[in-house]
């Protein structure tokens, strides 16, 4: 369960960093991402899937926990 | 000798690799590699911010060595007790050229030794009751001090003395902040684990002491320089063109930084980052909790300067796009003399870096102004994050070092034969003794300022008179260079 700061870059996409691991990453995908409903499944541009509880749409940057996906799963 | 092909570096890391037993073999195998530039990540060909292995050389310096030297020492008007044995904070005392202006001794204590000088019977008995005095003799003999960080040295958290508690006790004694930093020196691989570790100390401590209070005028330039530490005069070359250019420079982090300028920082509108390896935590959390944006930026070499320049200007309105042009405009005199005096006499020359923090990529681009190559660089305590911003500074095929050993640095040194050197002291004198040129890069070699147009003109100055120095040719015996052993018998 890494804490995950997510912020939005210039372009408006997810930046997902985990300081522990200096892994700063662009999000691919994310599962829900609308008004009302924010989280599910992320991908990231490498590859790797976290997983967040979803949740209402943050005011980003905020920090979240993330269960880590295993990318050998689907 | 002309640049290495992939093939040529690839056999040369196995070369050096070849003397090692096989566990450590594997193990720096995964330290040492090839820069692709056709790669997005660092992690697919180097793995850094690891352990050293027991029995190398290592470059590194300690949990420690990050906290007090690097982002807590700087900040003048406090003073920064190095909790434990005296050696710590003597050894590391005034070494790094923090500039600063103010009175040493009264009003700002930079250069000043404050220890707790650890002897046997406070490692036996603790050290609390000692460090609680400590407070009370600093307010008394010096009370223009604006605060006291407790810097500790490893055998506090061997003893498991609660110097917390002793702080909020001193807090409440004196009436000024006392910021507990546990940055004992056995923490983590290297010193960029107490990075980590005082950023957090300031963001507990000391960031939101002024949460809540306005009566601090803001403007819409407001900014903050983070990661300068003013070696040389660093962050004063590198503040007055941003002030040039219509910003206006809240604080400094933290060369000749105060800790009240600390305080205001997160009423700024963005956060400049220099050094992105010691300070990127404290911007991450000011743009998580302040909504305060943050940028790198480089201030090595003109061309860096003025991408630079715009970069930040692209964050505000017009009249300061405006300024930036100006500002590049107004010095592009001076620093192309810069370039045609010393371009002619440095051009082709190549470098090999071994450096930490921001420089094994900052300062690429100004040697690339002055014509010279950067053929190797690496980091004494990079994470991944840095090698993925190197990696497209540095050419193809090029050598990426990381947590080098004395021997590697060595052999790859004697291998590719760069025409300048630049690391740390501990180097320095292997490499002037192998005849190789050699800048020390951590404090510019006792010169300075490097940031900034008028620090470029200096750096310039520096490579010259270093590369280009007569006594290179003096370091071989004359009886052992065919060359001179001729000149010798046409002159008898």
């Amino acid at each position: 369960m890494p804490s995950v700061m997510l912020k939005k870059n210039p372009e408006g996409k997810l930046v997902f960093y985990v300081p522990k691991k200096d892994l700063e990453e662009v999000a691919e995908s994310v599962e829900f991402d609308t008004a009302e409903l924010w989280g599910g499944e992320v991908v990231l541009a490498d590859g790797s899937k976290y997983y967040f509880e979803p949740i209402t749409p943050p005011d980003f940057p905020i920090t979240l926990r993330a269960k880590r996906v295993d990318s050998g799963e689907d | 000798m002309a640049a290495l092909t992939r093939e040529e570096t690839e056999a040369l890391i196995q070369e050096v690799l070849e003397i090692y037993p096989e566990q450590a073999k594997k193990d720096r195998a995964k330290h040492l590699a090839i820069n692709d530039q056709s790669l997005e990540k660092s992690n697919k060909c180097i793995t850094s911010n690891r352990k050293s292995l027991p029995g190398v050389m290592t470059i590194r310096g300690c949990a420690y060595a990050g906290s007090k030297g690097v982002v807590w020492g700087p900040i003048k008007d406090m003073i920064h007790i190095s909790h434990g044995p005296v050696g710590c904070g003597q050894y590391s005392r005034a070494g790094r050229r923090n500039y600063y202006v103010g009175t040493t001794g009264v009003n700002t204590f930079g250069t000043m030794n404050f220890t707790s000088d650890f002897t046997e019977k406070d490692i036996v008995f603790g050290g609390d009751k000692k460090l609680a005095k400590i407070i009370t003799e600093i307010e008394a003999l010096f009370p223009l001090h604006k605060g006291i960080s407790i810097q500790s040295e490893c055998p506090i958290g061997l003893i498991g003395d609660d110097i917390e508690a002793v702080a909020k006790k001193g807090n409440k004694e004196i009436g000024k902040p006392v910021v507990p930093v546990r940055c004992e020196g056995f923490r983590g691989v290297s010193q960029s684990l107490g990075h980590h570790i005082a950023n957090d100390a300031i963001r507990d401590w000391v960031l939101e002491n002024r949460d809540g209070d306005d009566s601090f005028p803001t403007t819409p330039y407001d900014v903050a320089v983070i990661g300068d530490y003013n070696i040389g005069g660093d962050a004063w070359a590198s503040r007055t063109l941003l002030e040039e250019m219509g910003l206006r420079v809240v604080a400094q982090w933290s060369g000749d930084g105060t800790i009240a300028e600390i305080e205001k920082t997160p009423k700024v509108k963005l956060n400049l980052i220099h050094c992105y390896r010691s300070m990127n935590y404290i911007a991450r959390h000011m743009e998580e909790k302040y909504k305060i944006p943050w940028i790198e930026y480089n201030f090595f070499g003109p061309t860096k300067i003025a991408e630079s320049l715009r970069r930040i200007a692209s964050h505000f309105d017009e009249t300061i796009q405006a300024g930036a042009e100006r500002v590049i405009a107004r010095y592009e005199s001076e620093y192309q003399a810069v370039i045609d005096k010393y371009k002619p006499r440095l051009e082709g020359k190549r470098v090999m870096l071994y450096i930490g923090g921001l420089r094994p990529r900052h300062v690429i681009g100004a040697y690339e102004d002055l014509g010279m190559e950067v053929v190797g660089t690496g980091y004494e305590f990079g994470h991944n994050d840095d090698y993925d911003r190197t990696i497209k500074e540095m050419g193809n095929a090029t050598l990426l070092y990381d947590d080098v050993t004395g021997y590697e640095f060595e052999e790859f040194v004697k291998k590719v034969q760069p025409d300048l050197v630049g690391s740390g002291v501990k180097e320095k004198y292997i490499f002037q003794k192998m005849g190789v040129p050699f800048r020390q890069m951590h404090s510019w070699d006792y010169s300075g300022p490097y940031h900034g147009y008028d620090g470029f003109a200096i750096f310039a100055r520096d490579m010259d008179m270093t590369i280009n120095n007569p006594c290179w040719k003096q370091v071989k015996a004359p009886w052992k260079t065919d060359a001179n052993s001729e000149a010798v018998k046409v002159a008898a």
